[in-house]
């Protein structure tokens, strides 16, 4: 250790300012990661509180646990929160913290931009669950203005005339929100994957974590626009009159269909390949064997992204589209099993001839293979549009996707939040706890899901409040029921594990002798990632013959080293949007409401200003 | 405490893939303990998509086993042991990796051939002498009309065996979605579209079906029934239907009043019946179902209730109550007009 340091190192080491201020206004990419994380995680379990209520009142036909109108909430809201609050920002928080280690990289292109972001989200989620409470604020009972037309808002039951309250205003204004979060963080990854990559760090040797998230940012930012497009049209027909939905005047409701699956089925990779990046970089480390195929796997993501644009309207094959076009999108969307087949067969081969040790993260990683697998077979099976025609809109179908996105994205997060939780915390998560949460997990989602297989060929339909003792259900249903009781549960443990772990030892920069760069600098990393940026010569730096000596890095920064300053005012700007947005859920009361948006555009035109004319800090 | 690990997770998957295989320990039974089955299917067209998904189903069950099997078979091999090589630093295969991406492109290929052979299938003109039938969904109850038949009744379907039917699907309101699964799979009723179902019923029974197409707060309740009856019996069934209503017993006070407690102006004007509801003879009503020979179904409120007299006067009690957000309100009936109303509406069948 050089103790002659050079004069200016002792000043010019950047060191995280602390506080609470600190955070409302912090651009450090790590410190952004740990919100996104944290607001995530919280959604999360606020969707998983509203399925546990679901699963309890259908546990037994004709239950009266809740009204119907709020199971139609209760439903939108879950499946709305899981895809937009929960499970894109979870893998957003890994988009923060691991993208810019990864790469060897001091912060994203944009850090404000991406404060800008996060903040954006976090109001957008509040503003959509406020409508479980604001209910009497609008002249209206507490629990009946949430959303209630489903995740997927088919018109032209979201129309005024059938869909008279604010339910939908407020689905319609949030995800038009949690759209610029989304859009602003996927053209600020975009640009940091592309320009600041480390010497040596080509494209392909980039990890596959930043590879499937580069190909995840380029769906957010062609896919995002297509649903605003919906959105938009939806909120001009309801609050200035237009018609684009309105069949008695023209207008269409196939219309929407085809623009919310245009983005729909770009968003379940979205979901997905993250997760599969996570579970690419999780497997070699544990097997102690580099991914089999990297290019291949990483071709496949690729291919996955850009085939998955031409599959949606597999979503509509009971709307009658016709044998040429139901052929054309079956066979796009068998066309698609081949990439995800091939990931599926290159991860047990990194597997094949490794030292597998079976710590926490790697039991979900591999708990991610075996439950996606289930959950693309029966995707292949309604891939087929004659038996989807029995399948689509049954509790069939609730298996197929909770069997990709619990037993697939979710499983693939945990494996994210095991495996790189000492590198965000500096302590690791407890293994026993870790092993404990995983075994219940697996059982609690098998018992929860799997029985919905039968319960959907057997003729139930989703989306139902209640159905009769007639259709000889009961018995699967109250498996679900007790499967979702023990996945709750399971979520607890994960939760003192947290708890429990928090004054765990220090481990390290590198406890699990991974390969990738973000393990070559501490655990937390300091403020500025890297006391010098680390010239990459292979696709996994810390192994191999060519790996990199540590000593590259130095424990203090040789040179000094800018880090972003803080700053107000991308939280100033999303106030503003928020503002405006409740403005517009206001539309009856047109002075109010036109007075509230334009507060609301003048709070944001005023943050962008303040934005843009800041000072340079170091 | 490894091995026992690994033992639970060498069973976890196996214990699944028995599972998997219950749906067709299920299709074996007979009797009809699940009347809304896809897996027992009683017309051509079902019998077509029954088929095919058996087709698939098999090559799903194919698929898992090899790769669960591959999956815990290299788990449990390359578990790393005290003493155990450095793994070798294998980067990929070429010949392997090709291998496995034509291996799942062929199985994929056998399950497209067929279907797209039954998409076609299914997808065919009525023949000519094929029963035309309008179905129309409301929220929350189905319309069908016969227009070559003059017949139009609601809820419950009735078709003729072994002739081949032609449904007209749309929607007065929101989407919703025909399903009988017995019969076909489902197809979407829109507004302002007309889409197609064509089948054959070949066994005489009563099927369950339900809207599956998400349409508002009693989405749940909207419950249809499909009777396949003889050619006989569906001709005597038309012949009912399209009977000029029986006459009001003038003996029968309650009849009587029952049908002046139907032809009631009330304040507001929708809780009156004849608003909504046709009556042959009385009124000509279309926001609600057609109640010319409401007696001569067994069940109403969209499959709801049994149409008995205690169903019935449930149903008038509170409509909404039964069926939340019901169209039809809940209107201040005394008792006797309960149940006046119901010897009124069961005499007409």
């Amino acid at each position: 250790m050089a103790t002659t340091a050079m004069p200016h190192s002792e000043t010019a080491v950047p060191t995280a300012p602390a506080g609470l201020w600190s955070w409302v206004t912090t651009t450090d990419h790590k410190r952004i990661g740990i919100l996104y994380g944290v607001t995530a995680f919280f959604f999360f379990l606020v969707g998983g509180l509203e399925a546990l209520v679901i699963r309890l009142q259908l546990g037994a036909p004709g239950n009266t646990l809740v009204s119907a109108e709020f199971y139609n909430q209760l439903f939108t809201m879950h499946g709305t929160t899981m895809v937009f609050l929960a499970i894109m920002p979870l893998s957003a928080a890994f988009f923060n913290f691991i993208i810019p280690l990864q790469i060897g990289a001091r912060d994203v292109a944009f850090p404000r931009l991406n404060a800008f972001s996060y903040w954006v989200f976090l109001l957008g989620g509040l503003f959509m669950n406020a409508s479980f409470f604001v209910g009497p604020l609008l002249g209206s009972d507490a629990l009946s203005v949430a959303p209630n037309g489903g995740w997927f808002g088919y018109a032209n039951l979201t129309s005024t005339q059938y869909s008279p309250g604010p339910n939908i205003d407020f689905w319609v204004l949030g995800l038009q929100i949690l759209g610029i979060a989304s859009l602003a963080a996927g053209f600020n990854f975009i640009t940091t994957i592309i320009n600041l990559r480390a010497p040596g760090m080509k494209l392909m040797r980039m990890p596959v974590f930043t590879w499937m998230s580069f190909v995840t940012q380029f769906l957010i930012v062609t896919a995002f626009p297509v649903i605003t497009i919906g959105l938009v049209f939806l909120m001009f027909d309801r609050v200035f009159g237009t018609n684009f939905y309105r069949v008695s005047a023209g207008g269409d409701v196939l219309l929407w269909q085809h623009l919310f699956w245009l983005f729909g089925h770009p968003e379940v990779y979205i979901l997905i390949l993250p997760a599969m990046g996570i579970v690419s970089e999780v497997l070699p480390t544990f097997s102690r064997k580099p991914l089999f195929g990297y290019a291949v796997v990483v071709y496949s993501g690729v291919l996955i992204g850009v085939v998955g644009w031409g599959v949606w309207a597999h979503h509509m094959f009971s709307t009658g589209l016709g044998p040429i076009a139901d052929s054309v999108f079956s066979a796009s969307t068998m066309l698609i099993a081949v990439p995800t087949g091939v990931k599926i067969f290159n991860w047990i081969a990194t597997m094949w001839g490794g030292r597998i040790t079976f710590a926490a993260p790697m039991l979900f990683a591999i708990g991610f293979i075996s439950l996606f697998v289930i959950g693309g077979l029966s995707g292949v099976m309604h891939s087929s549009p004659p038996a989807d025609l029995q399948q689509t809109d049954t509790y069939f179908v609730v298996a197929h996707f909770h069997y990709v996105l619990f037993g697939g994205a979710i499983f693939g997060l945990f494996a994210g939040m095991y495996y790189w939780w000492p590198k965000i915390f500096g302590h690791t998560l407890r293994e026993g706890l870790g092993k404990l949460h995983f075994w219940l997990m697996f059982i609690g989602m098998n018992l929860t899901f799997f029985p919905m297989h039968f319960s959907g060929l057997l003729g139930m339909p989703r989306r139902i409040y209640t159905y009769g003792p007639e259709l000889g259900v009961d018995t699967f249903n109250l498996i679900s029921t007790v499967g979702a009781l023990l996945t709750g549960v399971a979520l607890l443990v994960f939760l003192a594990n947290v708890i429990a772990s928090r004054r765990g030892a220090a481990p390290g920069a590198n406890p699990w002798n991974a390969p990738t760069l973000e393990w070559a600098t501490d655990s937390p990393p300091p403020v500025y990632n890297f006391s010098v940026i680390p010239t990459v010569h292979a696709a996994n730096p810390l192994w191999g013959k060519d790996r990199m000596d540590p000593a590259v890095l130095p424990a203090t920064p040789p040179a000094p080293i800018h880090v972003p300053g803080g700053s107000i005012w991308p939280l100033c700007t999303a106030l503003g949007i928020i503002i405006m947005a409740i403005g517009a859920v206001m539309h009856h009361h047109v002075a109010l409401s036109l007075g509230t948006a334009l507060f609301g555009a003048a709070v944001t035109v005023v943050g962008i200003y303040k934005w843009a004319f800041e000072p340079f800090e170091v | 405490m490894a091995r026992a690990l690994l033992r639970r997770f060498r069973a976890a998957p196996w214990g699944v893939g028995l599972v998997l295989l219950a749906p067709l320990v299920i299709a074996a039974c007979s009797g009809d303990p699940y009347p809304q089955s896809t897996l027992h299917p009683t017309s051509d067209t079902g019998r077509a998509i029954d088929a095919l998904y058996r087709q698939i189903f098999w090559w799903a069950v194919a698929v898992f086993v090899v790769v669960q099997t591959a999956l815990i078979v290299t788990i449990i091999r390359f578990r790393n042991r005290p003493g155990a090589a450095e793994a070798k630093q294998i980067h990929g295969n070429t010949a392997v990796e090709i291998a496995w991406t034509l291996a799942p492109a062929a199985i994929l290929v056998a399950i497209a051939i067929p279907t797209i052979k039954t998409i076609f299938q299914v997808a065919g003109d009525a023949p000519s002498g094929a029963v035309q039938i309008e179905v129309i969904g409301h929220q929350w109850w189905w319309e069908y009309r016969y227009p070559e038949l003059g017949v139009v009744t609601a809820n419950e379907l009735h078709l003729p065996q072994g002739r081949p039917v032609a449904l007209a699907i749309s929607s007065a309101d929101v989407i919703h979605s025909f399903w009988a699964p017995k019969l076909s799979g489902k197809r979407d009723a829109m507004p302002g579209r007309i889409t197609r179902l064509v089948f054959t019923p070949d066994s005489v029974g009563t099927y369950l079906g339900q809207c599956a197409e998400f349409c508002g707060p009693s989405h749940a309740n909207m419950r249809l029934r499909v009777m396949v009856d003889t050619p006989q019996a569906f001709d005597a069934w038309v012949a009912h239907q399209t009977a000029a209503p029986v006459a009001v017993d003038s003996a029968q006070a309650m009849i009587l009043a029952g049908e002046a407690a139907f032809k009631k102006i009330r304040d507001p004007a929708n809780h009156s019946c004849i608003v909504c509801h046709t009556m042959a003879g009385v009124s000509g009503g279309v926001a609600g179902p057609n109640l010319s020979h409401v007696g001569s179904r067994t069940t109403i409120a969209s499959g709801l209730l049994p149409n008995d007299s205690a169903g019935v006067a449930r149903w008038l009690r509170d409509p909404v109550a039964e069926k939340p957000g019901s169209l039809m309100p809940k209107i201040d009936l005394t008792d006797d007009e309960i149940a006046a109303l119901v010897a009124y509406l069961q005499s007409r069948n």
